[in-house]
């Protein structure tokens, strides 16, 4: 039952993280290109600035949320993805050095490069998280003691000893890198206005038509690599609503996006990240970590949960320090509410 | 090179060059706090823009540490990955709530605090800096409490499997190391933030520019460091030593250089020690004076390392002996020093004493120096053990990435802080040459 809920309670951090963490990362992606002019760049970082470091944060927590509460899936993860997730890390560095310290730079070419840097990391990270979240799925070569160590490329086939990167793999992270840019596009609406706005909606089109052609694919992706995909689905056939709410996501934001609702089409857009993640826990579940060596060596919930004291004094202070959290992030984005306007705050 | 020794140099590089940029934030973010304090209180312009100086190099080094600090929270599961399956219940803890209860706090409020401009109340831009202090300091505490679960295991099981699950979570909070480290590591941390606003404060004065900023950070800058300089060493520094001596003796012998149990242990002040022989090079020491600070009295028994086996020396010894006598050396100089500044400061002098000036300019780099080489000293204490007692940090490295994997990104890791310690130089130093001055605000509006 513990077991259960802190399953949850890890799967709610990641998709805090990526419905957050999302949009700024969208806004990175999408910024070289919507904003052609410096107050334009600036009115673009301004709309994420003072709220990208928070949501970083919850990398970090539900990072740590998922050390203490599976220690096994901790370790054996985050040794097995070793060099992705270096260089994630080297991603993310650059990102918000390159983000935040272009306002302390007044030379023209060097803010052009930290530009072109944030750009990039932004865009990489966005595929590096969804090959992540594929390598999950597809499964990874776990030994009898529970750990692994992939390469970032072998043959790009998904078969018993793939490597980081496979056809699959990239697939996802390209759900990933639209998915985002879309989350992105429909941040910017909401948040900035005149031409800036007219730009980023301009884009939203093309890419939800790409999103929904991405998303069929991907999913057709993941039952022909793991078809045990689905087995979740045909024992509780109530939760193909799952699958249904990523489609009836995917319809609201055209359909808010078309009727200049920028509010309720992203938030719709979040649903849609919702769904999908949590679609692909459900496609798991119970498995954490799906062995391709053989059942026997999956990572399950009971065999990587910490211990019953950890796991119950955890959820004391977790409940505690996240309704705190929640607190301070309902309270910043209250103040920051309505359409950036650079030349008003004067930063 | 071996597995392990690419796995340590990797946590121990990563983590070094991280360090330098939070224990500025965490010294700073106090003083910021007294200036807008006084801004607050007295309504003078000066100390709020002395106040929005010191933010925006805070800002610098908060993100400096926001990004160089995530891959500390990766490396235990990608390096040390056998040691966090055994020990994330414990010690995972710790590192969650560090997220969760202060990262969320300073992020949200540091935004507040840099992008909420004059759209804040004079009131709630206070509240702000408070807050960011207040998280700062929280983050801290629960990074010394995981060490210190590391340094000396309390409250703790072991399960058939081999697993350590926590007993008590207030006895894991609050471990008699964890409260001792927190408090000398803290006052470290103000000593930083201290010397670099004097340095800043003697460096406009001895300049001849932007006088009236130069006093008050002189003012700030060496009450604080007076106050934090003298606690660094008594009672901090006293108590923490006090502590590891009675719970890691082999560690106090070997920072010592006490190769030899004795009544009356001398205390070495320089000397070069030599693991073969078993002895100091070139000693200058002074009788007895070890055998007091540790029990109080003259005449007592201080272990040697011959009391131990090889196997359980601190493996990396003479390393260990440097960093410790590097801070306590400089820890000296630093009360020395701020006595000196101080008494100048209260007798009004100090702007007219070039040498002290000078002094307080060039030392800088000094605390950085000895908070690193006090942190070597805890860690490289504690080996050979990961776990003290427990588990062999030969135990605990991820067997399942190579040296050539492990040097690779250690190399990345390299180049790419190289840039950045390269890009942080030149942004504080044009922060510093621009100076508090308002009309040289460079966020102008296009």
């Amino acid at each position: 039952m513990m077991g259960l809920l802190w399953f949850w309670l890890v799967a709610v951090m990641i998709v805090g993280y990526v419905v957050l963490d999302g949009f700024d990362l969208g806004v990175g992606v999408l910024h070289l290109f919507l904003a052609r002019t410096e107050a334009e760049r600036k009115t673009t970082l301004a709309s994420i600035g003072p709220v990208w470091d928070g949501n970083e944060v919850w990398l970090l927590a539900g990072g740590g949320t998922l050390y203490f509460a599976f220690p096994l899936l901790y370790a054996s993860a985050f040794s097995g993805f070793y060099l992705p997730l270096m260089i994630v890390l080297w991603l993310l560095i650059l990102r918000g050095v390159s983000v935040e310290l272009r306002n302390h730079i007044d030379v023209g070419v060097w803010r052009s490069l930290l530009d072109g840097v944030f750009g990039l990391a932004s865009t990489l990270l966005t595929i590096f998280y969804g090959a992540a979240l594929a390598n999950v799925l597809r499964g990874v070569p776990l030994n009898a003691d529970g750990y692994f160590f992939l390469p970032l490329w072998t043959d790009w086939q998904p078969g018993a000893m793939p490597g980081i990167l496979d056809w699959y793999t990239v697939i996802g992270g390209l759900v990933a890198l639209v998915a985002l840019t879309l989350h992105g596009a429909l941040w910017l609406a909401l948040k900035t206005s005149g031409r800036l706005e007219q730009r980023a909606r301009s884009v939203v089109s093309p890419l939800l038509l790409a999103l929904a052609a991405m998303t069929v694919v991907s999913l057709i992706a993941t039952i022909a690599v793991r078809p045990a995909s689905l087995e979740n689905y045909f024992r509780y056939p109530v939760t193909f609503i799952v699958p249904a709410g990523v489609v009836a996501s995917l319809a609201a934001v055209w359909l808010w996006n078309r009727k200049g609702q920028a509010l309720k089409a992203f938030l719709a857009s979040c649903v849609y990240l919702f769904f999908m993640l949590a679609g692909a826990c459900w496609g798991v579940y119970p498995v954490l970590l799906p062995a391709t060596t053989g059942a026997d060596n999956d990572i399950t919930l009971d065999r990587a949960l910490s211990g019953p004291h950890t796991i119950a004094v955890g959820l004391a202070w977790w409940i505690f320090g996240m309704a705190l959290a929640i607190g301070y992030i309902v309270f910043v984005y209250s103040r920051f509410k309505g359409k950036v306007n650079v030349a008003a705050d004067g930063h | 090179m071996t597995p392990e020794i690419i796995h340590r140099l990797h946590f121990a590089f990563t983590v070094t060059f991280h360090y330098l940029f939070p224990q500025l934030t965490m010294g700073l973010a106090l003083l910021i706090v007294a200036l807008k304090t006084v801004a607050l209180r007295t309504g003078s312009p000066d100390w709020d823009r002395a106040a929005q100086f010191w933010g925006r190099i805070f800002g610098i080094n908060f993100v400096m540490g926001v990004v160089t600090g995530i891959p500390m929270e990766f490396q235990f599961g990608t390096n040390w990955a056998r040691f966090s399956r055994m020990s994330g219940g414990v010690i995972g803890q710790p590192l969650a709530m560090e997220g969760v209860f202060s990262f969320f706090l300073e992020s949200a409020f540091l935004g507040l605090l840099l992008y909420g401009g004059k759209s804040l109340s004079r009131r709630l831009h206070w509240f702000s800096a408070v807050m960011v202090w207040l998280g700062s300091w929280i983050s801290g505490f629960f990074i010394i409490v995981t060490d210190a679960w590391m340094q000396h295991p309390v409250a703790y099981t072991r399960m058939p499997d081999g697993h350590f699950e926590v007993l008590s979570f207030w006895q894991l909070l609050l471990n008699p190391w964890a409260i001792l480290q927190y408090l000398h590591n803290m006052t470290g941390a103000v000593v930083t933030g201290a010397f670099v606003m004097s340095a800043v404060g003697a460096f406009y004065l001895l300049e001849g520019r932007r006088q009236e900023y130069g006093r008050i950070f002189l003012k700030v800058g060496v009450i604080a460091g007076l106050v934090s300089s003298i606690a660094v060493i008594f009672p901090t520094g006293d108590m923490a030593g006090k502590y590891v001596a009675r719970n890691q003796p082999a560690s106090i012998a070997a920072m010592e250089g006490l190769f030899k149990t004795q009544i009356g242990a001398p205390i070495v002040l320089m000397g070069q020690p030599d693991e073969s022989t078993g002895q100091i090079d070139n000693p200058i020491a002074v009788n007895d004076v070890l055998s007091f600070l540790i029990y109080g009295t003259t005449r007592a028994e201080v272990k040697g390392l011959d009391q131990f086996p090889r196997d359980q020396w601190p493996d990396a010894l003479p390393l260990l002996y440097y960093a410790y006598h590097i801070m306590a050396g400089l820890g000296t100089w630093f009360a020395l020093l701020m006595i000196v500044a101080a008494y100048l400061l209260w007798r009004g002098r100090l702007e007219r004493s070039p040498w002290v000036l000078w002094a307080l300019l060039l030392s800088f780099p000094l605390p950085y120096i000895a908070n690193t080489a006090g942190w070597m000293t805890a860690e490289l204490g504690r080996q050979p053990w990961l776990i003290y007692g427990l588990m062999r940090t030969s135990e605990g490295y991820s067997d399942m990435v190579s040296a050539g994997n492990g040097l690779f990104t250690l190399l990345g890791f390299m180049g790419l802080y190289t840039l950045l310690g390269l890009l942080f130089t030149v942004l504080v130093y044009r922060e510093i040459a621009h100076g508090p001055e308002p009309a040289a605000d460079t966020e102008v509006v296009e």
